[in-house]
């Protein structure tokens, strides 16, 4: 498999009246042709940052790249200027937002903003954009498109307006497909028909897509790899298996004993202790050892590079250094791992 | 759409018939008396007079003919200008103040909607102060300073434009441009903070992430939004304008109708003050039910009550 995008070493700070604020603080990962990642994290750990600086989208002058590269099929979209990176945007890399409420024009027919990109990027006339923008609605699920063509946002509820959304983001058949949050703003029906969506169109329009979510339970139905964030760095990434099977880093276990399961009323829940850190001022070491009760000293001095637990797995904690104590993750989530495991990968439906 | 206007046409007519009432009692009330101040007149001749104006006769039947009047577009004759309908008078005072009221609000708002505009997408730049100043100076500096400035450099100095009075074009420009700097400044202030909270919002990250260019963005996505709260100020400001304004009329001498007005109402001249006051209360509703049909026309989401959109 080819390499679609490399983030590679990502940072991104802010300029705010408090001081710099260390959003992203060197954040790597890749994504083949075809694949979806999920990003996880959070609420603060830098999701949205990263791929708004992947969509140099970062407001400026305030938000900016302070360091390392985001290549897109090799090139390095840090160093492209504003009309270069106008030509990639809704064309080759397009995004789909948290709320749909708020991300479509309110004076501007569904129509109208579906077929401004396929105008611009496939220079289609405006016959040939809006047979298109019909197919797309009907793509996305939304019945009677000739009609609703016509109609503006507010004639439409939350779950077609993401529909409208995705269909925008589709247009011109865009290699990677950023969602951040898609689903968050919905109520959970919405949420797996907007999912069920989602992973159609990946079938259909093989488009690589990185998926955001605080929600490790989206994350199984949906994703080929994770990423999980904190603080603005991946603390571990590998495939949705290695994730779910066998994490390695406390904060996975935080956010997997966290997630409710079916029989969960009872179960005790291992949620985190604590809020993430202040990001003008990261603490030393390990940014997550203050809410670890797993942290080691050396946590509080030394940040953990990334420890290889397989091809596919890594995980940035000194638990992982062959020094470490033996530490097992804690039962809830030892039982949660089993579950996943005995059930095959059904996290997501519940 | 047709039902609506018809309806909203419906109510205006209850509300002019209203103020009518109200005006014509409150003239009633008024102490003083076209004929106070000519003393000199002798009882029988002062009975001549009231009789020729109906005002002989008892209250209520004063009123049952003026409001039969109205109906028939009879606004009474003016007590002041022998014989002369008020209606005339009205007419011919109206076209000046309507001229210069139009121009300075479509200028003045057309030239502010930019001024914001230019403001704010270079957002804390010197254009951004630029155009503030302006605004600024605009909303605080009454129009009368303006107006005498103007005459100073462009009519006395340069000797570009004639000093007063009314005839050509020439003669409405530097009124209308001395009119036209409050609405111009009171759209750039709107227009400008409404933009930058417009451009801040999501579905302009949305069209930002389509690829648009920033220049489509701004006018195709940024400016229709930012234009609605603009409507509700520009509204009332439009009424002000047109009725015409006492202070700029005086200065360039201009035969509007708020010259009129005050005219009026210094001689105790009833039926042109009721005739005017009812022609400014007609001219407020309907700019009123105009602003209401332009909400519609810009923001999808106003629904008309009432008749189907
Ligand atoms: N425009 C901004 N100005 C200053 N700080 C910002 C801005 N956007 C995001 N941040 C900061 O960056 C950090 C990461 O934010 P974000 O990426 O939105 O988190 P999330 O993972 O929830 O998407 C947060 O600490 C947030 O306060
Ligand atoms: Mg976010």
């Amino acid at each position: 498999m080819s390499k679609l995008l490399e983030v590679k070493d990502l940072k991104v700070s802010f300029n705010t009246f408090n001081g710099e604020v260390q959003a992203v603080r060197g954040v790597s990962f890749d994504l083949n042709k075809g694949e979806t990642i999920a990003i996880v994290g959070e609420s603060g750990s830098g999701k949205s940052v990263t791929s708004n600086a992947i969509m140099q989208l970062l407001p400026k002058p305030h938000g900016y790249v302070k360091g390392g590269e985001i290549l897109f099929e090799g090139e390095d979209l840090v160093k492209k200027s504003t009309s270069e990176m106008r030509k990639i945007r809704g064309k080759d890399i397009s995004m789909v937002f948290q709320d749909p409420m708020t991300s479509l024009n309110p004076t501007m027919k569904i129509g109208t903003q579906i077929m401004e990109g396929l105008i611009k990027h496939q220079k289609m006339s405006k016959e040939h954009a809006k047979k298109r923008a019909i197919e797309l609605l009907d793509l996305v699920g939304i019945p009677q498109p000739e009609v609703r063509m016509k109609q503006y946002p507010h004639q439409f509820s939350g779950g077609m307006r993401q529909r409208v959304v995705v269909a925008i983001s589709l247009a011109c058949n865009p290699k990677i497909l950023i969602a951040d949050e898609p689903t968050t703003a919905l109520d959970v029906t919405i949420q797996a028909q907007i999912l069920e969506l989602m992973k159609d169109i990946q079938k259909k329009t093989e488009s690589a897509i990185i998926f955001i979510t605080h929600d490790l339970g989206v994350v199984a139905n949906v994703a080929d790899r994770v990423a999980v964030m904190y603080a603005g760095k991946v603390v571990e990434i590998g495939t949705t298996d290695d994730i779910f099977y066998n994490p390695k880093h406390p904060y996975t276990w935080g956010l997997l004993g966290s997630m409710p399961t079916l029989d969960s009323a009872e179960e005790e829940l291992f949620a985190i202790p604590g809020s993430p850190p202040d990001m003008t001022n990261p603490p030393q070491g390990d940014a997550f050892a203050a809410r670890n009760k797993f942290a080691l000293e050396i946590d509080k001095v030394m940040e953990p590079p990334m420890f290889k637990v397989s091809d596919t797995h890594y995980a940035a904690t000194w638990l992982l250094h062959e020094d470490a104590p033996k530490i097992e993750p804690p039962a809830s989530v030892q039982l949660r791992m089993q579950g996943f495991a005995n059930t095959g990968n059904k996290v997501g439906d519940q | 759409m047709v039902r609506y206007i018809m309806r909203r046409v419906f109510y205006m007519l209850i509300t002019l018939f209203i103020i009518a009432t109200f005006s014509f009692f409150l003239m009633k009330l008024m102490p003083g008396s076209p004929l106070s101040a000519e003393d000199k007149l002798s009882e029988e001749q002062k009975q001549i007079v009231l009789e020729k104006y109906g005002l002989d006769e008892p209250v209520p039947v004063q009123y049952i003919k003026y409001l039969g009047g109205l109906v028939q577009g009879d606004l009474g004759i003016s007590f002041h200008f022998d014989n002369t309908p008020v209606s005339k008078i009205l007419m011919d005072r109206l076209g000046p103040s309507l001229q210069l009221g139009a121009q300075s609000l479509i200028f003045g708002s057309l030239l502010g909607i930019l001024l914001g505009l230019v403001a704010a997408v270079f957002h804390n730049g010197a254009l951004d102060y630029t155009s503030t100043i302006v605004a600024v100076l605009g909303t605080s500096i009454p129009s009368f300073v303006f107006a005498g400035l103007l005459q100073w450099v462009f009519a006395v100095e340069l000797g570009w434009f004639p000093v007063a009075l009314w005839g050509s074009f020439e003669h409405t420009v530097l009124p209308t441009i001395a009119l036209m700097i409050y609405p111009m400044a009171t759209a750039a202030r709107f227009t400008r903070t409404e933009m930058i909270e417009v451009m801040g919002s999501n579905y302009i990250t949305t069209a930002r992430a389509k690829g648009l260019k920033e220049s489509e963005i701004v006018f195709k996505h940024g400016l229709r939004n930012s234009l609605i709260p603009l409507i509700t100020v520009m509204g009332p400001m439009a009424v002000g304008l047109m009725t015409g304004t006492l202070v700029i009329e005086q200065i360039f001498a201009v035969p509007g109708i708020g010259e009129q007005f005050v005219t009026s109402i210094m001689i105790n001249d009833y039926p042109t003050i009721m005739g005017t006051t009812l022609l400014f209360s007609i001219m407020f509703v309907v700019i009123i039910l105009i602003i209401d049909l332009l909400y519609v026309v810009i923001d999808p989401r106003i629904r008309l009550t009432g008749g189907e959109s």
